[in-house]
This record gives C-alpha cells, sequence and structure tokens, in this order.
C-alpha cells in the first residue's frame, strides 16, 4: 500500500514541477523586446502589438500563411531606432515547436552568413533572423548604414538572452 | 498641397461623411469609358513602362525631385499629350472624387512611395481636381504611415485615412468565389479610383501589383488567399464596383522585392526605378510578373514556377469567365520609355 502511495506522490511531484518548469518559467514572446537604452544606441518607439495566428493577417497580410503552416501561435512586433536614425523592427514569432521555427529560418537564401546566435542564425546587411526553441525572431533595419549590421547583432543578441 | 495635418476621431469623421454620403454616392456614376483608349490603334492594350536610371542615388536614396519628371513622361507617353494638365484632364473626370489607393501593407521600405503620391497630387490639382476631391487611402493609418502619410479628414485639404475610419458596407458583394464587404471609401466617396500598388514578389500569389492591390479594399482579404490567390483575385476583380471604378493604374516600381514579398526583406529589395502605367489591369500583372522573373533570373533564382508560386489568378484573369484583360503578349504593346 505503501509503495502505490509513494509512487502516486512522486507522480504529483512530476506533474508539478514540469508544469512549473513549462509554464510558470516559460517567458512571454512579448517580454523579449529590450526596453530603451538595454542595448547601447537603441530606443524602444513603439508599444509592443501581439498578433494569434487568426489575427496574423492583419499584421502582414499575404505573408501569414507561411508562418500559419508553420504552426505560428502568435507574433509579436515592435519598433526601434537606432541612435535617433537607423528605424527597425523586431518580430518574434512563436511557433507551435522548434520544427516550425525551423521551417521559415531554412527559407532564407544563401548569401546569408550563418551567426551565433540562438539555436540557428543568419544575417544580411539589413537583418537577421535566427531561431531559439519555438521561438524564431526576425529583424529588419529599414535603411543599409555602415553600423547597421553591428547595431542589429547587438539588439539581436539582447532579445535572444529574453527568450 | 498638403496631405499632412491631424487626425479627426472616428466618430467626428462620420458625423462628418454621414452627410455628404449621400451626394458622393451619387457621383459614383459607373463608367469613364471613353475618356482614354486603352489600346492602340493595332488594339493592343497599352502598357507604359518609364524609367528613370538615376532614380535612386547613392546609399539608395531615391532622388524624390526627380519623380514627377518621371511620373509626367509615363502619362504623356500613355496619352499621346505632352503637357501634364491636358493629359490628366484625358485621366479623370473633374468635379468628381478621386481616389488614389495606395499599397502600404509590406510596411515602410516597401509600400509605395510618398513622392509619387504627392506628385499624382499635384498634377490632379492643377487638372482642375480640388484638394477636397482627393482621396488617398489604404486599408488602415498603419499601412498609410508606412508610405509616409498622415492621416487627414479635413474635406478641405486632401483626404488621407483607411478603411478603417470609413468602415465598410454591411451587404456583400459576390462573385464567384470572393463574397467580400467593400470599404465604403470605395462604393461612396471615390468615383474613380486610381491603383498606385507597388511591384513585389507574393509568397502566395506570385506577384503583387495592381489586381492584388484590391485586396486592401475589403473587410477580409485573408479569406482570398487560397489555392495562391486563384481565383481569389479575379474574382474579387470582377466585383463591378471595382471593375467599373479602378480604371487606372501607376504602378510603382521604383523599388520592388523579388522573393520575400509581400513583406519588406531587404536582402531582396531591388530599383528597377520604374512607373508602369495602364488600364489594362490584367497586361499590367502581366508585365510585372516578366519584371520579376527577369530580375529572378539575373540573380540566378528559379522561376516563380519552379519556386512554386506562379500567378496563376493573370491567366484566370483574362479567362472567358472574367474578362478583365489580356495576358497574351501578342496583344499588349509596351511601350518602354
Amino acid at each position: 500500500m505503501n509503495f502505490y502511495s509513494n509512487w502516486k506522490w512522486a507522480i504529483a511531484a512530476i506533474v508539478i514541477i514540469t508544469a512549473a518548469t513549462g509554464i510558470g518559467c516559460k517567458k512571454k514572446a512579448s517580454d523579449a523586446f529590450p526596453a530603451t537604452g538595454a542595448v547601447a544606441g537603441w530606443e524602444k518607439t513603439s508599444e509592443t502589438r501581439v498578433f494569434a495566428a487568426n489575427d496574423l493577417w492583419k499584421y502582414i497580410d499575404g505573408d501569414a500563411e507561411q508562418y500559419i503552416s508553420a504552426g505560428v501561435v502568435s507574433t509579436s512586433t515592435s519598433d526601434y531606432k537606432y541612435q535617433g536614425q537607423l528605424e527597425a523592427t523586431v518580430d518574434v514569432h512563436t511557433m507551435k515547436d522548434a520544427a516550425g521555427a525551423r521551417k521559415i529560418l531554412e527559407t532564407g537564401t544563401s548569401d546569408a552568413k550563418p551567426i551565433q546566435l540562438g539555436d540557428a542564425g543568419m544575417q544580411y546587411a539589413q537583418s537577421i533572423i535566427f531561431r531559439k526553441g519555438s521561438s524564431l525572431v526576425r529583424i529588419v533595419a529599414y535603411e543599409s548604414t555602415p553600423d547597421a549590421p553591428q547595431a542589429l547583432l547587438a539588439l539581436a543578441h539582447a532579445v535572444e538572452a529574453k527568450l | 498641397m498638403n496631405v499632412r495635418i491631424a487626425m479627426k476621431s472616428r466618430r467626428d469623421f462620420l458625423k462628418t461623411a454621414a452627410t455628404g454620403a449621400l451626394v458622393l454616392g451619387s457621383q459614383s456614376a459607373l463608367g469613364l469609358a471613353g475618356r482614354l483608349d486603352p489600346h492602340t490603334e493595332s488594339g493592343k492594350s497599352k502598357v507604359v513602362i518609364a524609367r528613370d536610371a538615376a532614380l535612386h542615388g547613392a546609399g539608395a536614396q531615391l532622388d524624390e525631385k526627380r519623380v514627377l519628371a518621371l511620373l509626367d513622361r509615363a502619362i504623356a507617353a500613355y496619352t499621346g499629350l505632352d503637357k501634364p494638365v491636358e493629359a490628366w484632364q484625358r485621366i479623370v473626370p473633374v468635379g468628381k472624387v478621386i481616389g488614389l489607393k495606395t499599397n502600404g501593407l509590406g510596411g515602410k521600405g516597401i509600400s509605395t512611395h510618398l513622392a509619387l503620391v504627392l506628385a499624382i497630387c499635384e498634377r490632379l490639382q492643377q487638372a482642375g481636381i480640388k484638394p477636397g476631391e482627393i482621396v488617398v487611402w489604404d486599408r488602415n493609418a498603419r499601412d498609410l504611415e508606412a508610405c509616409g502619410l498622415t492621416i487627414n479628414t479635413d474635406p478641405s485639404r486632401i483626404r488621407c485615412y483607411g478603411s478603417d475610419i470609413a468602415g465598410f458596407e454591411d451587404q456583400p458583394q459576390k462573385f464567384g468565389t470572393a463574397n467580400v464587404k467593400l470599404s465604403k471609401i470605395l462604393t461612396r466617396e471615390c468615383a474613380m479610383v486610381i491603383g498606385l500598388p507597388i511591384l513585389k514578389d507574393h509568397g502566395g500569389a506570385g506577384v503583387t501589383f495592381a489586381m492584388k492591390n484590391m485586396y486592401g479594399v475589403v473587410e477580409r482579404p485573408q479569406d482570398l488567399h487560397g489555392g495562391g490567390c486563384n481565383p481569389g483575385v479575379a474574382d474579387l476583380n470582377c466585383i463591378p464596383v471595382i471593375r467599373e471604378k479602378v480604371r487606372f493604374t501607376i504602378g510603382d516600381a521604383m523599388t520592388s522585392v523579388y522573393q520575400g514579398g509581400p513583406g519588406f526583406h531587404p536582402e531582396h529589395l531591388w530599383y528597377p526605378n520604374a512607373l508602369v502605367v495602364g488600364e489594362d489591369r490584367v497586361a499590367l500583372d502581366y508585365t510585372a510578373w516578366q519584371m520579376i522573373e527577369r530580375k529572378r533570373a539575373e540573380v540566378g533564382m528559379p522561376t516563380l514556377e519552379a519556386a512554386g508560386h506562379p500567378p496563376r489568378y493573370i491567366a484566370t484573369a483574362a479567362d472567358q469567365n472574367h474578362r478583365l484583360g489580356v495576358n497574351d503578349p501578342q496583344h499588349i504593346h509596351h511601350m518602354e520609355i
């Protein structure tokens, strides 16, 4: 009898611990956005907007299908500005699983430079895309400036640290 | 000319619009046909591609001062009239409300250029259109702001607002698979609409240009995205009020994305430095498709067909059920200037 009772307690404990690590400690994608000043030179210039999969078309109509087919759960986005000049947008797509994030990342082209960021990442002159777990992050600058690649990388590292 | 002014609340706007709606609605007398001939003497559909290689200078900055001259060349070539005022008077009916349907869906970086909107507004006014008779519009404020525009609903000036302010008709319109609620800006405000799309690759449709721009006039465009937007694009453009009112396109091909669209993908940005002008929306989209294919070939990318998203809606739009225009290059007269 004691044997079964102990097993029950053990299973209950496992369930509670799993729930705590899986839910309680999981960070929200909308929290992944560094505040103004958290990264040197970067200012967060808009509120974070969150779109559920069903509403993603309101943000990226036409692009939404590829994310939905890859299992997007929600997308959070915010605008940034570097040194008051360079405008950029950070999109954090929360996918159902890591496979979905990988699927989107793999649609990138061969002219991208692989970077050490999250589980995998790629950098272009004006954009960075990387995945970490079930998150897929895309950061895009609206101008090509000499300091854009380095500035974007710094911002990307800060986002990655908050995921 | 000023399209920048403080935004009124939606309630204020609706209050103002309520009294004018019936009057404006009566302006929607369909059919401005005969003002322009969309065909050449040989019966081919005319499409003008006007280019200026110096449009984007160092640092990929648009030289905005050159846009008006490029527009004038394009319109002169299309109409055969060298004087811009005369040419524009052949295009638009004076005394009616003219809508300019921009495309800001892709966000900053790949939206209809402000310089083009301003150049058209300038010529419209010189042709006799009053500022209050010009409405620059799109889905919502965000899309318009992506073009660099500022919301204005003051009827004494050039107006600029989205369907998020004006609202949509309660009664859906239907053609084929399209069963849509249309923007009141299209149905009630405008007598004629000039489409100002921006040339882009589109991950679903293949290409987005003249006809696909109409997804921005309905309440739920996502309902039309199935099957690579085919036959959604063609069906939508067959809805009478779209077919009749959206009669002219000045396509912004000054900047484009040849892959990854319709969003902004700077890694696939390119500068065709062109305006693509015409009335035959199918011929325009066929032309846009070929421009995207040529660029993709140039950079070693597969065709849209090979990439899995060919723009099949273009042929559908030309078929016997739709008859929106021609997609046969033998029947399109391209005027490259």
